[in-house]
This record gives C-alpha cells, sequence and structure tokens, in this order.
C-alpha cells in the first residue's frame, strides 16, 4: 500500500464527485492530480488565454463564483465545474465598412438595448473588469471608452454565460477595440518612422556584423552587453 | 461655482449633447458647476411597472446608490424620462420597505440604499431655487418678440405624485419662457403625447401626432417649441423632416430643449449646437439681438 503523502490535502467535487488534493495547487493542477486529462479548457496556464473558465462555489456560501482555472487555488468544500466555452453569438461584419454615423455597436447586437444594469456581469468577471460599464457605454455608442474598459477582457464568456439578457459582452468589447484600432485611435507614428528606418537600411550594417562574428565573439558580447537599469 | 451633482443620461452623451452643453452653459452662468455623477448607469428608460419583478429597478436604484456613495443628498436631472424613471424607482423603494430590501440584498456586493437620495429636475432649481427673478436678471440677449410654445409632454409633469407641475395646467415653461423676455403661447396640445416609442416601428402614429402638435402651436402663433425630453424633441424635430415627405406643404416649426432657450438668452448661441437640431432654429433666433456674438 503506498503511504500518503505528508501534504495538506483539502476535499473538493469535480462535477459532484468528492476528491482529495494537495492544498495549494491551482484547480487545474487538482484536475489533473485527481486524474482528468485536459483536451478543451485549457491553453496558456498563465491566466491570459481566458480558455479555463470555471464556475465553482463552496460549501456553505450561496453565491457562485467565476475564476479562471489556472489561476486559482483549490478551497476545502469546493464544488467545482468548468466551463470552457460559452455559446454565445459572434455577429460577421466587415471591419472596413463598419458604418460609424449609427451605432454599430447596436446594429449588430441589438441585444444590448436589453441591459437592466442588474451588474452581474461585473460580478462574474474573473479580470475584475466594470462589464456593466462598458455595455452601458455601448448602448450610448462611446467606442473609445467601450475599448478601454474592456481592454484587459480574456473572452473567456462567463460575463455572457449569466448575464440575463443574453448579451455577448466579449464579443461586444472585442468589436469595440477592432473598430476603435481602426478607426479611431491616433496613428502611431513613430512606428511608421522606425518601419522606414529598418526598410531604408538603417541596422543593416550592425546585423550583417553580428551575423559575421563567431559563436564565442557572440556570447562575450552578450555577456557585456549594456543594459538599462 | 457651487458643485450639483448631476445625472446626464444616455441620451445626452449622444442623440442630445446640445441638451447638454446648453444645459451645462446655463448653470454656469448661474453659478452652477453641474458635477457629472460617476460611473451612473442607465436610468431604465422607462419606469417599470410590472410589481412583481424587481430587475429593472436596479438600473435606477443603483444611480441613487452611487449619489448617495458621494455624499449626495440631491441628484439633478435634465432629461424628462431620467427624471420620471428615476422618481418613481425611489418613490417605489421609499414607501415599500421590503421591496428596498429585496433590492439591497440581490445588490449585497454594493452599499444598501438607504432611500434618502432626492431626485430633482433642472427645472426645479430654476423655478424653486434660483427663482425666475434671478434667471431674469442674468438675461444678456432678450428675447423679445419671440412666441414660444411650452410642449411639457407626459413625463415632466405625470404621474402627479412625482410630476413637478400641475398636470392639467402645468406653468413653468410658460414662467421660464416670460423670465427670459418672450411670450409663451397658449396652445391646447402643450400636454398630448408624442407618440412615444412608436416612433422605432410605426412611424406614422408619430408623425400624426407631430402635424397635429406642431400645426397647433403654429396656429397659436408659435415661432418655436421648447420641451426637456429627447424622445419629444426627436418626434416633433426630426420627425418634421419625415412629415414634409408625406405632407409637403407643412411648414416646419424649431423644436429646441429648453436649455438652448436659456443658454441664448445668457449669450450663449455657440453652447446650442443649432446645427443638431433637424429643424433650423436659426432663421427664428438670428434677428434676436445678440451681445455675445457681435463684440
Amino acid at each position: 500500500m503506498p503511504e500518503k503523502p505528508d501534504t495538506e490535502m483539502v476535499e473538493i467535487f469535480i462535477m459532484g464527485k468528492k476528491y482529495e488534493v494537495p492544498k495549494g495547487l491551482t484547480i487545474m493542477k487538482a484536475m489533473e492530480y485527481s486524474g482528468y486529462q485536459y483536451v478543451r479548457g485549457v491553453g496558456c496556464r498563465g491566466g491570459f488565454c481566458g480558455a479555463c473558465a470555471t464556475i465553482y462555489r463552496v460549501e456553505g456560501d450561496y453565491k457562485l463564483h467565476t475564476d479562471l482555472a489556472c489561476q486559482t487555488t483549490v478551497q476545502d468544500g469546493m464544488y467545482l465545474t468548468q466551463l470552457p466555452f460559452t455559446p454565445a453569438g459572434r455577429e460577421k461584419y466587415d471591419i472596413k465598412e463598419i458604418n460609424l454615423d449609427t451605432n454599430p455597436l447596436l446594429d449588430l447586437y441589438p441585444e444590448l438595448a436589453r441591459c437592466v444594469s442588474c451588474n452581474t456581469c461585473t460580478k462574474t468577471c474573473p479580470q475584475d473588469l466594470e462589464v456593466m460599464d462598458f455595455v452601458n457605454e455601448a448602448i450610448r455608442g462611446n467606442i473609445k471608452k467601450v475599448a478601454e474598459l474592456s481592454f484587459d477582457c480574456i473572452q473567456c464568456g462567463l460575463c455572457a454565460a449569466r448575464c440575463p439578457a443574453e448579451i455577448p459582452h466579449h464579443h461586444v468589447g472585442q468589436l469595440a477595440r477592432r473598430i476603435y484600432g481602426r478607426y479611431q485611435a491616433p496613428d502611431s507614428h513613430h512606428l511608421e518612422n522606425r518601419v522606414q528606418e529598418i526598410e531604408n537600411g538603417k541596422f543593416d550594417e550592425e546585423l550583417e556584423e553580428l551575423a559575421g562574428l563567431s559563436k564565442g565573439k557572440l556570447e562575450e558580447r552578450y555577456e557585456n552587453r549594456e543594459i538599462q537599469e | 461655482m457651487q458643485e450639483l451633482p448631476y445625472y446626464p443620461g444616455c441620451s445626452l452623451k449622444d442623440t442630445a449633447n446640445n441638451f447638454e452643453t446648453s444645459a451645462l452653459k446655463t448653470a454656469e452662468e448661474l453659478g452652477f458647476d453641474l458635477e457629472e455623477l460617476p460611473r451612473w448607469n442607465c436610468c431604465g428608460t422607462v419606469y417599470s411597472l410590472t410589481d412583481d419583478n424587481l430587475m429593472k429597478q436596479l438600473g435606477p436604484i443603483r444611480n441613487l446608490v452611487h449619489a448617495q456613495s458621494h455624499g449626495y443628498d440631491r441628484l439633478y436631472t435634465l432629461c424628462s424620462m431620467c427624471d420620471n424613471t428615476l422618481k418613481r424607482a425611489n418613490l417605489l423603494v421609499k414607501e415599500d420597505q421590503d421591496k428596498l430590501k429585496k433590492i439591497n440584498a440581490f445588490m449585497d456586493q454594493e452599499p444598501d440604499y438607504l432611500g434618502e437620495v432626492e431626485v430633482r429636475h433642472f427645472l426645479q432649481l430654476l423655478r424653486d431655487e434660483v427663482g425666475w427673478e434671478r434667471v431674469r436678471e442674468n438675461v444678456k440677449n432678450p428675447l423679445n418678440d419671440l412666441n414660444i410654445a411650452p410642449y411639457y409632454g407626459c413625463m415632466l409633469t405625470r404621474p402627479r405624485e412625482v410630476g413637478l407641475d400641475d398636470p392639467h395646467d402645468p406653468s413653468v415653461f410658460d414662467d421660464l419662457i416670460e423670465a427670459l423676455g418672450a411670450n409663451p403661447v397658449d396652445f391646447a396640445y402643450d400636454s398630448e403625447c408624442c407618440g412615444s416609442y412608436n416612433t422605432v416601428d410605426k412611424a406614422e402614429v408619430v408623425l400624426d401626432k407631430t402635424e397635429t402638435i406642431i400645426n397647433g402651436a403654429r396656429k397659436a402663433g408659435a415661432d418655436l417649441m421648447i420641451t426637456s425630453c429627447p424622445l419629444c424633441q426627436f418626434n416633433l424635430d426630426s420627425r418634421q423632416v419625415d412629415l414634409i415627405e408625406v405632407a409637403p406643404s407643412h411648414e416646419p416649426l424649431p423644436v429646441l430643449y429648453f436649455t438652448q432657450l436659456t443658454a441664448l438668452a445668457f449669450g450663449h448661441p455657440e453652447a446650442c449646437q443649432f446645427s443638431e437640431n433637424s429643424v433650423d432654429p436659426t432663421t427664428k433666433v438670428e434677428p434676436v439681438k445678440n451681445p455675445a456674438t457681435e463684440r
């Protein structure tokens, strides 16, 4: 009989089934520890891709919590389920043919007008974004503000799963950021200038010199490089 | 400058921007700085009459929670619909503690609303706090000889519990028009419904109402009309353009926000954004002597 590891364990429930897992694991690692293998609902494991949306409740608390499985550690008495995908409608559009005379966000997502400002989306967001605020701005047609407020959205879709008005907030935010980027954001002249400089061969000589160095010389250069403090 | 907490509402940030710019300027001239309530959300648009579903009361009540959290005991409005929705939701929870408890329990991650914020329309500020005498003193550009039809619509005066004037014989616009040096026009349709949201899918209903109301004002001798509701303004102003298509003999009448009139009388036509009005008001208001632009 294998010895029990000398680690503090917590009791969790994965889709209703009880498991004992070491304290301190993330939900994602705890599920793998319990024998589950992720095929979908996993991505970067670093809190950026939004693939591992999780809904859970802790025994004794009425709240349904939402988070990312790769970012949240397990607690004793956690009831878990994974939500790798929210079937929220995403409209097709041609970004080159957006009509800015009307409100393109409302034109493509008229369900925005069903919002009653219940704030459930904001309470749900694992990124702590002010989701309801950007839905309100979307209704008012303030694309720049929607782009700003939704900037850190990772498209996990949990807001859309819980919204009583069935709004696909994450798709609305993404559309706003695309429209803003194409039509409203100031042009980045320093970037254009730099690209032009490179095309004109500004760095060709240095690059050629580096390419001609031996491995040893290259290592020496690397070791002695100037680092900006 | 006295700072006053102010709730703009969605229309003033979008189609009724001329309402906001003219109101801010009007307030400034009277010594008030309208301070926009941070993180306000939609008022709910139309007050929900559904008795057993409080979801639609969350929006208006959260705005009052924001006001309360900033230490405000009052919140000033401009849009008649926002004013109506916020006041009625406020009244609902003040009179029904069970409903207030339920709403507070739902919004359990936000502070409880205590029911102590008062919603006031900008017209109440002018009439009850500033007073018509002080309004008159601020007029730099008297609107002499202009005949102006006051259009109250539904939301400003009804229902009586939240209305800011007598629903059957309102006078606040009449008094304002007089204070600005113009003549209020008495006409039969000053509280007639404009057709409201029929404008979305039954525009013909609105065209019919617009024709009745505008022609009623014209027959009574009006040069222009004022209102405080962005939906009424859209129906009575922009829909006249559609009306002319089906009734080419229709003579258009400009429909202004009351704050465009005050900003103009206070010598600030630049704050009025008249170019945003569908029926050009400048043909009527241009002959008025304007010290601000003449200088």
